[in-house]
């Protein structure tokens, strides 16, 4: 790890020329103070980490620097001149690139196309095939191989993210802002992009990570600033000599659950059981391949993989909302294969869905129409064809208390809901029919870490019940720390299966090698 | 019924759509539904008709027409893309708006008299080929000859240079343009200003040319519309929608056509003897446009083509949030 | 085109010692601000078009008080104002049961045209003798309007539904095969003499209007106010209770506020824009067998000056209020009757699509909080 070796070829941090100054940035959101009074500097040639949980105000303060927002107060010195940074591509001519944790790619079209984007070059007539020659020129100068003349939604997400970086070093950028770069990324894909961040701090190129995750930022970082709840608990701190309890410390204010405990219990009877599943993603291509596993009650099993390699289509086929196109799914012994959601939701299969705006919720209806979303159909809620609203009031009522759901009344429209707050409705809605197999996305992404426990108590909490739960996860210490057993997804199959939690095996497997292969890799050694 | 006729004022009304049409594709795919083209293409066509009534000059009224008609689109612009609101009730709003100021406008005016039309000529040699000639290149307006023109310049314009690039990254990916220092806002009020450019354009060329005066609603009589449907039909291609366009236009010749003769294909006419069922060949285009668009939408869904993703969405930026 | 547009933002501002901000909202406004906000808008609308009036020569003044006293001067003419009201009601129901679901029909006029078709070949077609009771007739005319409306609103629907046509479009084609429709059987087959009507209906196909009764209740002489008035209310009640106490309407609002939940909550979304198109299209059906049964007696081609177009305005600026529509079918057919002697006669629909502008433009100030900011709090 950098920070461990002795960075000998290298000069002292404090001799390195300043690149950026931020001094007392405050940025107020309506009804948030997102920055309070943050400083922030950047020297010539380092990688300086933003540690900071979700909503801590990291990329706030970056979207600053970047262009994006402007400060309320607050002032930024480029190479000690005081700058006023109106627009990303103010930001751009001064220097400063951001590769936002949603990439700004427009998919429809190419690698060069997207480079070239914004710029003044070629003036009219794009001529691309020559463009395309010299994008992939300038990759390999910095060791990022592309297909210049691919299309976006054609390329995997590292790819994409290499696009990203490159788009900005045309551009002319000295200092890279990375927001999140490894939220999509396998741990092999990361230590590539590690080589290649290194890379570009020794051509004297510097680099703002951000990121929420304490082993990266130990690993990459040279400096360190935290910020918590928009206020910066320390700022510029070398990363050497700095232990990680001390950083977590800085972080969230308090000693932090790495490890959630949960009981020692036997799995129980088969619930759900998926044998040879094949089914198409939206655009038509195999996004499950052949996919079997087996789920009991009383277990958790977490599935790891890169996001795009059929999580969500798993997800969809057993939920009912999209079709396969050969193999079984029974739940409980029965056939679910190709059924209706609402059949699935009937025999009990709860769904807490990745997006918990744009599909586990209605917005701008009220907290209780978002509630009953489950239980409309059948009694006591409905009577018939009509609907009691007197019940479907209580019920909601009664999940707000027992759920903690802080609101000021059932009535308000669920998109006044914070983001923990939202998330909880949704779980109490998908828990409070006692389910036989629970099917958890994402859950506690982009939720602070009071939320982040709260929900993950409320998952084991239907694991003791009895339930059978499925739950995907990008951040692998939660899998690992929830789960039972870990799958890893690769294109739309099961490489292996893992109890122990192994992050190297399940790395290895997450780029596609099979279990038995790694195995026997290691029987050769 | 003889067929060059049908076609060579088949690709004569088909202009009108040709312009209405590729002044949609601009707007849409720079992410701006504008469900007012009837109503753009209205005040064209009256603002057109009555200042060559008022300066007897026809292109003073052509350039006026497409300057009305780009205003209004602008009142589209800044209640969908500076206020954020629905684009598709906005566009009903301006259909109302533009048949409501057209018809105020242009009250008395169906009785004001004929104007000096938009020159008609043959081109020179073009002309001479066999079937095309006659039917693309001899005594068409001046219009339909723009037309042409415009024809492959929108296409280039929108595949093959760079702002065509920007216009195509705006209606895709706003927050991406936006990030590279591209002003989406700017972008957006522009092209539905191109889009209403094109349908006052469109107006005037059925006031000045096609069928020359100002019959009030019935100037345009759904072809505003037609245009907005055959945009899908086209998949925001402008090549694609000349081939709608020409095909509408000569649907439409030959419906009044068809009801002169007496006899048809050895056959009497149904439509001669029976007057009453040229109300079923009224309703072709019509029920035409309805098929084209299940052609359109069926293609779209098998070759899994879009509409620009951005399409319908407000732009806003720096949300705080996901 | 692209460029400078770096520090544009600043330099504008500095005239006032004060800049406003655009907020964007964090809780829900008080319970009278948005009707206040449409009330505003209105009033915009009204000195817009007045402008827009005076411009063309015409005395706005004039106009509109002629437009109040021509509508709510007397009970007579209050009375006509309400025959105005009904098929508007209806129609406004139609278009606010289809855009909760998010669906654009605009087609109102074409299933309006559809359920007048409808009621009168009832009439028209001889299944039933000149003399049947009205018991009999009224009824089956209102179903039939309901149902010729609702197989015009089923076409767009299934297209849309099954091959993802984009309704609005269809809808609006709809609207002219449709009248194409009625011309057919009003110049041809019901042509009444050669003239472009069918022969008027008789007495037992007419909803029952107040002056019928004018013998027993002497101040309903001449108050032309029918049956399809109550009928339009009794629709704004059943079509409230459909979408706040029902099932289905609790469907209808989840795919209207986000159809990927609605989904995910296993709602077949298909049928149901199917169903809600048959819906709206049966709503804006009735209207037209209601104005063919309750004033007109006989099928025409001049039967809508455009209702079915008016009854989007008066959706969007009711919110999609069932109960709210009842109160801007009022004001709009206010507005249509005195129209009817406003010269130049394009006036009404200017003025309806200046109201649609400023309404929708009116609703960002629903989503956005204004804030008066000086320019010393900024730094």
């Amino acid at each position: 790890m950098m920070s461990d070796t002795p960075t000998s070829d290298r000069p002292d941090l404090t001799e390195l020329p300043m690149m950026i100054e931020m001094r007392g940035i405050v940025k107020r959101f309506p009804g948030v103070l997102a920055n309070d009074h943050v400083d922030f500097d950047l020297r010539q040639g380092e990688i300086h980490a933003l540690l900071g949980e979700n909503g801590a105000g990291k990329s706030t303060l970056m979207n600053i620097l970047a262009g994006l927002y402007r400060q309320d107060a607050g002032t930024i010195f480029i190479k000690g001149k005081p700058v006023t940074l109106s627009s990303p591509k103010h930001a751009i001519n001064e220097g400063i690139g951001m590769v936002h944790q949603h990439f700004m790619l427009v998919p429809s079209q190419t690698v060069t196309e997207n480079i070239l984007l914004g710029l003044g070059e070629p003036r009219f007539r794009m001529r691309l095939p020559e463009y395309d020659r010299r994008i992939a020129e300038f990759g390999q100068r910095y060791g990022m191989k592309v297909d210049p003349a691919a299309k976006i939604w054609q390329i995997s997400v590292g790819e994409q993210q290499r696009v990203e970086i490159l788009k900005m070093l045309y551009r002319g950028a000295n200092v890279l802002i990375m927001d999140e770069p490894t939220a999509v990324l396998a741990p092999q894909e990361i230590e590539t992009l590690f080589t290649t961040l290194r890379a570009m701090v020794t051509e004297g190129k510097s680099i703002i990570f951000i990121s929420h995750k304490l082993q990266e930022v130990s690993e990459i970082a040279d400096r360190i600033t935290v910020l918590r709840k928009g206020v910066a608990t320390a700022s510029g701190l070398d990363a050497r000599g700095l232990s990680r309890d001390e950083l977590a410390q800085l972080m969230v204010g308090r000693e932090v659950l790495f490890q959630m405990k949960k009981k020692e219990q036997k799995a129980g009877k088969l619930v759900l059981s998926v044998q040879d599943v094949h089914a198409e993603n939206d655009k038509g291509l195999p996004a499950l391949q052949g996919i079997s596993f087996e789920i009991r009650s009383g277990e958790v099993v977490g599935l790891a993989g890169v996001a795009g390699n059929g999580q969500r289509e798993l997800s969809q086929v057993i939920t009912g909302l999209r079709k396969t196109t050969s193999g079984r799914i029974e739940l409980n012994g029965e056939d679910i294969n190709n059924r209706s959601a609402s059949f699935t939701i009937q025999r009990g299969v709860a769904y807490v869905p990745e997006d918990r705006h744009h599909v586990g919720s209605a917005p701008n209806l009220s907290v209780t129409d978002n509630v009953i979303m489950k239980k409309y159909r059948s009694a006591p809620i409905a009577r018939g064809w009509i609907l009691d609203m007197g019940v479907a009031t209580d019920f909601a009522k009664e999940l707000k208390e027992a759920y903690e759901i802080i609101v000021p009344s059932v009535e308000t429209p669920a998109r006044l809901l914070s983001g923990g707050n939202l998330q909880r409705v949704i779980l109490a809605r998908e828990t409070s029919g006692e389910p036989d197999l629970m099917i958890a996305v994402q859950p506690t992404r982009g939720l602070d870490v009071g939320a982040i426990e709260g929900v993950q108590r409320l998952l084991l909490a239907q694991r003791e019940r009895g339930a059978a739960i499925l739950l995907m996860s990008e951040e692998l210490e939660e899998l690992i720390s929830l789960s039972d057993r870990i799958l890893v997804i690769y294109e739309g199959q099961v490489m292996g299966e893992t109890r122990d939690g192994d992050v190297e095996k399940i790395g290895l497997m997450m780029i596609g090698t099979r279990l038995e292969d790694i195995q026997q890799g290691e029987k050769r050694d | 019924m003889d067929p060059i006729i049908i076609l060579h004022a088949g690709v004569a009304s088909g202009t009108v759509l040709l312009f209405a049409t590729i002044g949609e594709i601009f707007a849409e795919r720079s992410g701006i539904l504008n469900l007012g083209v009837e109503g753009m293409m209205l005040i064209g066509a009256m603002s057109a008709f009555s200042v060559a009534v008022a300066t007897g000059n026809p292109w003073l009224g052509l350039l006026v027409a497409m300057l009305a008609a780009g205003l209004l689109s602008q009142v589209h612009a800044f209640i969908t893309i500076t206020l954020q609101a629905d684009q598709v009730v906005s566009g009903l709003a301006l259909t109302f708006l533009g048949a409501g100021i057209s018809l105020v406008l242009g009250e008395g005016l169906s009785k004001a008299g004929t104007i000096s039309l938009m020159p008609s000529f043959s081109i020179p040699l073009l002309s001479q080929i066999p079937f095309i000639g006659p039917i693309f290149f001899a005594d068409q307006s001046v219009l339909v000859y723009a037309g042409y023109l415009l024809l492959p310049l929108s296409w280039y314009y929108i595949n093959h240079t760079r702002p065509g690039m920007e216009l195509r990254a705006v209606g895709e990916q706003p927050s991406a343009a936006d990030s590279l220092g591209i002003n989406v806002y700017r972008l957006r009020y522009f092209y539905v200003f191109v889009g209403g450019l094109l349908a006052g354009l469109a107006g005037a060329t059925i006031s000045l040319a096609i069928s020359p005066g100002w019959f009030s609603e019935l100037t345009t009589a759904g072809q505003g519309w037609i245009a907005v449907g055959l945009v899908i039909f086209a998949q925001w291609d402008p090549l694609r929608a000349a081939f709608g366009a020409y095909a509408f236009g000569a649907l439409r010749r030959l419906i009044l056509d068809i009801q002169g003769p007496t006899v048809i294909l050895g056959l009497a006419n149904p439509f001669y003897y029976n007057p009453y069922w040229g109300f079923f060949l009224q309703m072709l285009p019509y029920a035409f446009t309805i098929i084209v668009l299940v052609i359109g939408s069926r293609e779209a869904v098998r070759k899994r083509l879009g509409a620009p993703a951005a399409l319908g969405t407000p732009y806003i930026r720096g949300e705080r949030g996901l | 085109m692209t460029e400078n547009i770096t520090t544009t933002e600043y330099k504008q501002r500095g005239l006032l010692p004060f800049t406003i901000r655009f907020e964007p909202r964090l809780t829900e406004p008080p319970r009278w601000y948005p009707p206040l906000v449409s009330l505003g808008a209105i009033v915009v609308a009204l000195i817009i078009g007045g402008v827009l009036i005076a411009q063309a020569g015409g005395d706005p003044f004039r106009s509109y008080a002629h437009i109040a006293r021509a509508s709510f001067g007397s009970l007579g003419v209050f009375s006509d104002t309400l025959v105005k009201a009904t098929p508007l009601i209806l129609v406004g129901l139609a278009c606010s049961v289809a855009f909760r679901m998010k669906l654009w029909n605009i087609g109102a006029e074409g299933q309006f045209f559809l359920g007048a078709f409808g009621a009168s070949a009832v009439v028209l077609s001889g299944v039933l003798p000149e003399g049947t009771s009205p018991w009999l007739f009224l009824p089956l005319m209102m179903i039939a309007g309901f149902a010729g409306g609702a197989i015009w609103g089923f076409i767009p629907g299934f297209l849309k539904a099954r091959l993802n046509v984009n309704e609005i479009i269809t809808t609006l084609m709809m609207n002219y095969i449709a009248i194409a429709w009625n011309n057919f059987f009003i110049f041809g087959v019901w042509s009444e003499g050669g003239f472009q009507m069918s022969p008027m209906f008789p007495r037992g196909a007419w909803l029952p209007r107040l002056a019928d009764y004018a013998k027993q209740i002497p101040t309903f002489r001449g108050l032309t106010v029918h049956l399809g008035f109550i009928i339009a209310v009794g629709a704004a009640v059943v079509v409230w209770f459909i979408l706040y106490r029902s099932k289905w309407g609790y469907e209808i609002r989840l795919i209207g506020d986000n159809p990927r939940a609605a989904e995910y909550a296993g709602i077949n979304i298909k049928r149901n824009i199917i169903l809600v198109m048959m819906l709206s299209g049966g709503l804006a059906g009735l209207a037209g067998a209601s104005e063919i049964s309750g004033v007109v007696h006989r099928l025409q081609g001049a039967i809508s000056p455009g209702y079915g177009f008016t009854g989007i305005i008066i959706a969007w600026l009711a919110k999609l209020n069932p109960f709210a529509v009842i109160l801007v079918s009022i004001l709009f057919g206010a507005l249509i009757l005195a129209g009817r002697e406003i010269q130049p006669s394009g006036i009404p629909k200017m003025i309806q699509g200046i109201i649609l502008v400023c309404l929708i433009a009116s609703d960002y100030l629903l989503r956005y909080r204004v804030r008066i900011v000086r320019r010393a709090e900024e730094a």
